[in-house]
């Protein structure tokens, strides 16, 4: 993980000074590890725990996936969208479409996932003729016309929502796949996040929402690297609709999938745990579930205390939880910066 | 003749679209903020109205500089404890902290006046029109709330034309570091517009809720829409172009309800959308306010 390569810099004294760049470090291999290790044993779990705990498990790994998602746009690619439920909900309404072609919704769910893509690529255009709020209202518009034009489908189940009710496995089976598929596309979503910020447009991204015009001016196809981050985004949110309807056995209430709450969640989860941080979303999720699990009974006071929580968060510790963490001991399990140090 | 009066019901609707994003339009242009609770601010306006006439028995026209008050205050404390310290962070603060109003504002009118419509009734004001001739009608309360639109977008392009804190707003709209050089508080400008941005909101938010009858909490999620869209249809930074965005808009959702009754939402959407992709910069586009 700590690729170090070490390049000779003449000093000011005529000395060589040895830089050293480096990414990763104990933490990041002994992290990495311990994630590696849980996803092993979440794998595992279906053979070790009551289907009830999977079942609630399937919430936290969308919620993560969600998170993650999110992060990516606004924390790493500075686009902050809160229009993301255009694609959570067509891709839980896709899996209706491949159903009724007789394709099981497991494999679905791939299919849903990259035709998902191909639509947020055009959309992609209109959108990124707004910036900064406008770009965040201008997408909001784009879920609302979503759901508008589904909602006009007969064949969807009108604005009445539908089930899926071609799944035919017993029970314990559909439960034992539907978490495998939920663990499945957040640890690819994760590690896709991960993977695409440890590379060349990763960095694209991160100059670009630093300042944009600068990175322009170096050569960063600014448009290219955001657009590519759309899509991406829009894709595993599509696939994160798509666990949220199978493991729901279809949609109850378009306008509820179709929500600008999952905007809010999204939002929250990531401004709590860490915008920018690979980590923060996933401990941002893990918070937000424990919460929603222990609190969501107690009305809508709590919806209140999560808004007045992401405002405090968002002006007093920017960072996030995770973020001031990692940035007081610089300490990451997904190893993102490069390092420098200088030996003389 | 029903086609030529959808349009005459469309203008009139997008009075208040207008005046709603009047105040979006200007905060964005002194603040370079898009506040997102605008549209929970409207709703906001349009609780204080009809709890101070159910509450207090305010007379129902006092209930319009009621929550204009109101919400000015609040205006002003909302710029100075939270979006103040939001402009000195990152960019996205100021949508992240908006959003977060957005929504703290529709859950708290939940929890204390649930569900249920308020209602705000303006009497046989509400019913009664005027006979144009033709076929021809227009209701008078519609009337009302257009020509109101147009004295207040008329009244704050004289303010920012002809007054200094008018000029000021406009300096800083155009260069903040400079307006500030020249010794003027920046915190004081910011104030400014917001208190005439949440005052604007709460004048559109009354007669909102006055035209519907009542006012349910989560309303503002169709609202904050509808301004947006009323600015960026207009032209960012142009008062009149955001008259003409809200009647764009108006215009838009009453053919849309005249084709089919469950239209006008994607009907309006569509249009915005179609200006966006042909005309990027709205009909009046400029670049700097008013």
């Amino acid at each position: 993980m700590s690729a170090v390569q070490q390049q000779d810099v003449p000093g000011a004294t005529g000395a060589a000074t040895t830089i050293a760049v480096s990414r990763g470090g104990p933490g990041a291999r002994v992290g990495l590890g311990v994630a590696a290790l849980l996803v092993v044993l979440l794998a595992a779990l279906p053979y070790l725990m009551p289907p009830g705990t999977t079942s609630a498990l399937v919430k936290l790994f969308y919620l993560i996936t969600l998170a993650s998602m999110w992060n990516m746009l606004a924390g790493y690619a500075g686009m902050v969208s809160i229009g993301q439920q255009a694609y959570i909900g067509l891709g839980a309404y896709g899996v209706f479409v491949v159903n009724d072609t007789g394709m099981n919704v497991w494999s679905g769910t791939v299919v849903v996932t990259l035709a998902i893509a191909l639509i947020a690529w055009p959309v992609s255009y209109l959108a990124f003729r707004l910036r900064g709020g406008y770009f965040a209202v201008g997408t909001w518009v784009l879920a609302e016309v979503a759901r508008l034009i589904v909602i006009r489908f007969d064949s969807l189940g009108a604005g009445q929502g539908r089930s899926l009710d071609s799944i035919t496995e017993d029970p314990l089976l559909r439960r034992a796949y539907t978490y495998w598929l939920a663990l499945a596309v957040m640890v690819v979503a994760v590690l896709t996040v991960y993977g695409v910020l440890r590379s060349r447009f990763g960095l694209d991204m991160q100059a670009t929402r630093d300042e944009e015009v600068a990175a322009q001016s170096l050569g960063v196809q600014v448009t290219r690297a955001k657009r590519l981050v759309f899509i991406l985004t829009a894709a595993g949110c599509a696939a994160a609709g798509a666990v949220i309807c199978i493991s729901s056995l279809g949609v109850a209430d378009p306008d509820a999938i179709f929500g600008v709450q999952y905007s809010a969640f999204m939002i929250f989860m990531v401004v709590i745990g860490g915008i920018g941080t690979v980590e923060g979303p996933v401990v941002g999720a893990l918070l937000y579930f424990i919460l929603d699990e222990y609190l969501s009974q107690s009305g809508v006071w709590y919806l209140v205390v999560l808004g007045v929580a992401a405002i405090v968060i968002a002006l007093y510790l920017p960072r996030g939880l995770w973020g001031t963490f990692a940035h007081r001991t610089g300490f990451a399990v997904f190893a993102i910066r490069h390092r420098v140090t200088a030996r003389s | 003749m029903n086609w030529v009066n959808a349009i005459l019901q469309g203008v009139m609707l997008g009075g208040i679209f207008a005046i709603a994003a009047s105040g979006l339009s200007l905060v964005y242009g002194v603040m370079r903020i898009a506040n997102l609770a605008h549209g929970d601010l409207m709703v906001l306006g349009g609780y204080v109205a009809a709890m101070s006439a159910i509450s207090y028995g305010v007379p129902v026209v006092i209930t319009i500089p009621v929550s204009m008050v109101v919400l000015g205050v609040v205006g002003w404390l909302v710029q100075r404890m939270v979006l103040d310290r939001a402009l000195r962070l990152e960019e996205m603060t100021p949508i992240l902290v908006t959003f977060g109003l957005s929504v703290i504002i529709p859950n708290v009118l939940v929890e204390l006046f649930t569900n249920n419509s308020k209602p705000l009734s303006i009497g046989s004001l509400g019913t009664a029109s005027l006979d144009l001739g033709g076929g021809l009608t227009v209701g008078w309360f519609p009337l009302i709330t257009f020509v109101l639109a147009v004295v207040v977008l008329s009244a704050l392009h004289v303010f920012l034309r002809r007054t200094q804190s008018g000029r000021i707003l406009r300096a800083t709209s155009d260069d903040p570091s400079t307006v500030r050089l020249m010794g003027v508080d920046s915190r004081r400008v910011y104030a400014t517009a917001t208190v005439i941005a949440f005052a604007t909101v709460a004048l559109a938010g009354t007669l909102y809720t006055m035209k519907q009858g009542g006012i349910t909490p989560f309303e503002g999620r169709l609202t904050v829409l509808f301004a947006f869209e009323a600015v960026i249809i207009g032209g960012l930074g142009s008062v009149w172009g955001t008259l003409i965005g809200g009647i764009t808009l108006g215009v838009a959702q009453a053919v849309g309800a005249e084709i089919s009754p469950d239209l006008p939402l994607l009907v309006g959407h569509l249009v915005f959308l179609t200006v966006l992709a042909v005309r990027p910069q709205g009909i009046l586009g400029r670049s700097s306010l008013a």
